[in-house]
């Protein structure tokens, strides 16, 4: 059974339908990638399943339960915790504050310091500024931040929208080797990217999206050889 | 003392003063009457400034979830048995208990206020994605409503006052006499302000709030429960307000009218905008500032002009910095 699946989903955005018919699945410890150009649906798809976006079609089943109308905060506590698009740091609380938000919805307290260490670990930069407020950190710190905020919540599934966008190329190269760490360490993710190039090249499978409906699917190294999908996406003639 | 009135305008006028005499010589009386008529002020305006910094909506019934309140500590005196007439003589122990108990009943009464405002008022326009604007108007329908339910219930008269404490001075600083009704008032709002404060910054709800006010999707992915959140936050306002109502009474026993929150409400909101609207301390410092300002107006320029100088410096201040005096909203504010 797969961990996450999404059948037939359809949102609209007052008149204009976003989503028709998406339909995807992630399996328990995938990397899964979701690429398709500016304005396909991917940041929808993505809100749909942590539940800021309601649908007008379809259901979302998450480890067997169907979620499709579960209220978003609730949604977290299920396991299925989201790096939002643009970061959505915090701007006026420190790093520890936002990483504290992370995990807000959390019963375990105890385990916290456990967890804080693994997103150090991980991200040496955010020890170093622990109490710096996140509104004045760089790009690329801030997506280090909302990543180890969205793992603060020991995440069953980690969404990730765009953690490449805007980041220096060095960057870049840093977060998508994070992330397949993070996989390694049994987390799954469902990862959002217009840099189809490293997406595909470190995810198990992959979806496109094409003004609403996904157009492909296949695993990361067949999509990442595809000639169409190449001229599309990766720039290469 | 004797006061020489200087007119710098024309000879006769008698509309306007400027009278640096009586600015100097009742500076500390002004002072400490200002703090006490701010502390109030600041209780109210943190009830603005935190639906502002969740919602970005100025409830402009907020004055009203005030009035509620004022009405709740008289009925309760008026419950224990308490009549309109000269000040009762009571033990101070007795004194204690009863104020306590109006306080509880007020904070009671305008914390479900401003609970059941925003759920019959403002939650089914969130759920239908309404424009800012019509939550704007809709904040004023309901303080008109509001108003008209006091109305209709105790008429356009203000109740008769019921004494409890007389004013009387407790100690002299700068030849000033300070009264128990000052220090009772201005003690107790800072006490409820440090309280509202380290709610906001210290606890996990308070955080909780401050994420819903910078952020609210954000926010809503660390498992914020948002519409608790709001509730939350108009429960605090409406609790601060409640607390202001008893002050407010025991202030101006022959305060309880329907009407009486329009004017200190729009005080306690210039008073919110004055800080910084959004910033908790910003309520703290623009509702103390405008207290201590009109009455130095008054006395510097006569009694009509009190309210005038409060919203002249809003003005002035607002040219000078427009995001009021401390600046960042709730969001950003930093610990």
């Amino acid at each position: 059974m797969a961990l996450l699946e999404l059948s037939t989903v359809s949102v609209h955005y007052g008149r204009i339908q976003a989503l028709s018919d998406v339909s995807l699945t992630v399996e328990q410890g995938e990397i899964v990638t979701l690429i398709g150009a500016n304005g396909a649906g991917k940041t929808t798809t993505m809100r749909a399943i942590s539940g800021i976006r309601p649908l007008s079609g379809g259901t979302i089943t998450f480890d067997g339960e169907d979620i499709s109308t579960l209220r978003a905060d609730l949604r977290v506590v299920r396991g299925i915790s989201q790096s939002p698009e643009g970061r959505g740091v915090f701007p006026g609380m420190t790093v520890m504050e936002n990483l504290d938000m992370g995990a807000y919805s959390r019963k375990d307290r105890k385990n916290l310091a456990e967890d804080l260490d693994r997103v150090f670990t991980l991200f040496p930069r955010l020890a170093e500024r622990k109490n710096q407020a996140g509104g004045t950190m760089s790009g690329g710190e801030q997506q280090m931040l909302a990543i180890g905020r969205a793992l603060m919540a020991r995440p069953r599934l980690l969404l990730l929208d765009e953690p490449s966008m805007g980041l220096a190329p060095q960057f870049i190269q840093q977060i998508f080797r994070i992330i397949t760490e993070i996989n390694e360490q049994g987390t799954t993710v469902l990862l959002v990217e217009q840099n189809a190039q490293q997406a595909l090249s470190r995810a198990h499978r992959a979806y496109v999206l094409e003004t609403g409906s996904i157009s492909r699917t296949g695993t990361g190294q067949e999509l990442l050889n595809d000639a169409s999908i190449k001229e599309a996406y990766l720039g290469v003639a | 003392m004797n006061h020489q009135v200087v007119t710098y305008l024309a000879e006769g006028v008698d509309w306007i003063r400027f009278d640096v005499d009586a600015l100097l010589g009742q500076f500390w009386n002004n002072t400490i009457e200002g703090l006490s008529q701010g502390s109030i002020y600041a209780l109210v305006a943190l009830g603005y400034t935190l639906v502002y910094g969740v919602l970005r909506l100025i409830n402009f019934a907020h004055s009203e979830v005030f009035v509620f309140g004022v009405f709740a500590a008289y009925f309760t005196f008026y419950g224990l048995g308490f009549r309109p007439g000269p000040t009762v003589t009571l033990g101070i122990g007795e004194l204690i208990l009863f104020l306590l108990l109006a306080l509880i009943a007020a904070m009671a009464v305008s914390g479900a206020t401003a609970v059941v405002l925003e759920r019959v008022a403002y939650r089914p326009l969130r759920r239908r994605n309404a424009p800012s604007l019509v939550f704007l108007i809709t904040a004023i329908g309901a303080s008109f409503v509001m108003q008209q339910v006091l109305f209709i219930w105790r008429g356009g008269n203000a109740e008769q006052a019921i004494r409890l404490l007389r004013p009387e001075p407790v100690f002299t600083v700068f030849n000033t006499a300070v009264t128990n009704i000052q220090i009772i008032t201005v003690l107790a709002a800072l006490v409820l302000l440090v309280v509202a404060d380290t709610f906001i910054n210290r606890t996990r709800l308070g955080r909780g709030i401050r994420a819903v006010a910078q952020d609210p999707d954000t926010a809503t992915l660390m498992g914020v429960n948002k519409e608790r959140v709001i509730m939350i936050t108009f429960l605090v306002g409406g609790l601060l307000a409640g607390a202001a109502a008893l002050f407010y009474l025991m202030k101006i026993p022959q305060g309880a009218s329907y009407q009486g929150g329009f004017l200190l409400g729009i005080k306690a909101f210039t008073a919110a905008v004055l800080g910084g609207i959004g910033n908790l301390r910003g309520a703290l410092l623009g509702g103390l500032l405008l207290g201590v300002v009109e009455n130095y107006g008054q006395s510097l320029f006569g009694g009509d002009w009190r309210d005038i100088v409060a919203f002249v410096l809003l003005i002035v201040i607002l040219m000078f910095r427009p995001t009021g005096i401390l600046g960042e909203s709730l969001g950003k504010a930093r610990v």
